[in-house]
């Protein structure tokens, strides 16, 4: 992993001046973007990583870049006191929440775009578009959303402030994005914009994926597709572990 | 250290793990109590969600059972039929308890009923030791006397129908009784991640009348087969046993049970079971405590897709 982080880290630099180079002759393009690797490998160390988003942009504006994470279906539980105790009671559920969602940007105020463009690119928490299962959603599914968007916060799969995103001699730009060690796994997509007065001007789209590697990874594929397998195994493994210790214990 | 747990989905430290089954492992060798009615509310403690720390407490029993069956087979101390017949009620038990469980999960109320049933438990057994710690500190100061008791007290039990001989028990009763009994903490097992061993012992000692020298062989022989049975659901049916947070307890389980064993041996029983009980109500109290403040956030979220982005 940090072997090839570095490598990977040399050929995006690589690329990134190559890129610089060679955009005057693509002038029709606005936006260039990329991220140094596209695949996080999740393996039984993982503490996180950092993820450099980079590339060139044509002319002024501001560059922002959004990050989603896989969608997935979520039930959100409000806990009410009964008899001294809090138990959950009412229950929403949502489709389509991004597991994991990161906005980065070179402005320093608020983006320069109309709210109608906010919520069409999904930028910021509060643009974030989420479907209630239920046909007809009560009036309080507002508040179980906001529980979902402030939970996210929490464990730190979603991020309250934007991040920056930083211009390098007026055409490079880059951003690191802060990968968490519980990162969801799935398919994510980078989206990286460019917005010059008012709207968006240049868009890419860049996917990235986010695996369970290693021994942990098999083990939890083994657990969930072969799961009567692994209920044998887990068994004889610690009828084994008994034995043994008896075993050992005896001739001490 | 960090380890990242596979089913439980954390990373954790590895040392704090290793130490926690050591110290559990301690304490099940000084009082020689399984510890899974401990293990469970710890692992849940350091956030490990309840239905892991369950899944995979039944799975750990399983070594800790076979390693303490040895000991006392080699003794003769295993009744079979008797544990036969209780293993008969333990694995409708422990079937059904798994069932209760995934229902009650998918009712998003797991975590509640894990938490209820342990304050009820804890307390119980909490309060009987320190009861009977008590009353053995009171009996020191008195003579002993009285006149000798009979083998066992003959009641309305001995009238049931399906009776059975248990030569090593020295028992002729009904096989429903002791069905019911292994039926009953075959749920716990399931529901609970615990053995039932504090459960089993006293039922077979004062409602079977078994006598006291087969029942802890007995006991653990069944134990085996019931946690095995509740393993096996809980993988298939629930995807909660962590096979490496498992290994993890139960290496430094053994290890802490040996220690465990030669320091209960210069401890005095009464003083020794006083901490038992302190311990068992202070993990109790605690339970309490977390169910009784108000949570940081009174709504919590629960991804529904349980296979985690595997295809």
């Amino acid at each position: 992993m940090k072997r090839g982080q570095s490598t990977l880290l040399a050929l995006a630099t690589g690329f990134a001046a190559a890129m610089a180079v060679a955009s005057p002759v693509r002038a029709t393009e606005p936006l260039i973007a990329d991220v140094d690797h596209h695949l996080v490998a999740v393996t039984a160390g993982f503490t996180g990583t950092e993820l450099l988003v980079f590339g060139s942009v044509q002319g002024a504006g501001e560059v922002v870049i959004v990050v989603h994470g896989p969608k997935e279906e979520i039930a959100v539980r409000r806990k009410d006191r009964v008899a001294g105790i809090w138990i959950n009671q009412e229950s929403v559920s949502f489709e389509g929440v991004p597991a994991f969602y990161h906005v980065a940007t070179t402005a320093f105020g608020p983006i320069d775009l109309p709210g109608s463009a906010l919520r069409r690119h999904q930028i910021g928490v509060d643009n974030l578009r989420f479907r209630t299962v239920e046909a007809e959603a009560g009036p309080g599914s507002v508040l179980f959303a906001q529980a979902v968007v402030r939970n996210k916060i929490n464990i730190g799969h979603y991020s309250a402030q934007f991040g920056r995103v930083e211009r390098r001699g007026g055409r490079l730009f880059r951003s690191a994005i802060l990968i968490p060690a519980n990162v969801p796994v799935g398919t994510y997509t980078i989206e990286t914009l460019l917005v010059q007065n008012g709207q968006v001007v240049g868009a890419q789209t860049t996917p990235l994926f986010v695996n369970k590697e290693g021994f942990g990874a098999q083990v939890f594929r083994m657990a969930h597709l072969h799961a009567l397998l692994y209920g044998i195994a887990a068994i004889l493994i610690a009828a084994l572990a008994g034995f043994v210790a008896n075993w050992v214990f005896r001739k001490l | 250290m960090h380890i990242y747990l596979p089913i439980a989905e954390m990373s954790v430290n590895i040392f704090l793990i290793l130490g926690m089954g050591a110290g559990v492992g301690m304490l099940s060798g000084i009082f020689g109590v399984g510890g899974g009615f401990l293990m469970t509310p710890l692992l849940m403690f350091l956030g490990v969600p309840a239905p892991v720390a369950v899944g995979t407490g039944a799975n750990q029993i399983i070594a800790s059972s076979v390693s303490g069956v040895l000991a006392h087979w080699r003794r003769g101390n295993v009744d079979i039929a008797m544990g036969l017949v209780l293993l008969l009620g333990g694995f409708f038990g422990s079937t059904l308890g798994v069932f209760i469980f995934k229902w009650l999960q998918s009712q998003g109320q797991i975590d509640l009923v894990i938490r209820l049933s342990y304050v009820v438990f804890l307390g119980i057994i909490g309060g009987l030791m320190m009861l009977e710690s008590v009353r053995s500190f009171v009996r020191t100061w008195r003579p002993k006397g009285g006149p000798r008791r009979k083998l066992h007290q003959h009641n309305w039990m001995h009238g049931l129908p399906f009776k059975m001989r248990f030569r090593k028990s020295k028992l002729y009763i009904s096989i429903l009784m002791p069905i019911s009994i292994g039926f009953f903490v075959g749920i716990l097992t399931a529901i609970l991640g615990v053995g039932g061993g504090f459960v089993m012992v006293p039922a077979m000692i004062y409602l079977l009348g078994m006598p006291t020298n087969v029942v802890v062989g007995t006991s653990l022989f069944q134990i085996i087969f019931v946690s095995a049975n509740a393993t096996l659901f809980q993988a298939t049916l629930n995807q909660t046993v962590d096979v490496v947070l498992a290994l993890l307890l139960l290496l430094g389980g053994v290890v802490g049970a040996q220690f465990g064993t030669k320091l209960g041996a210069k401890l005095r029983g009464e003083q020794v079971r006083v901490l038992l009980a302190i311990l068992v109500l202070a993990v109790c109290f605690k339970i309490v405590f977390d169910l009784v403040i108000p949570p940081d956030d009174f709504y919590s979220i629960h991804p529904m897709d349980a296979t985690g982005g595997i295809e």
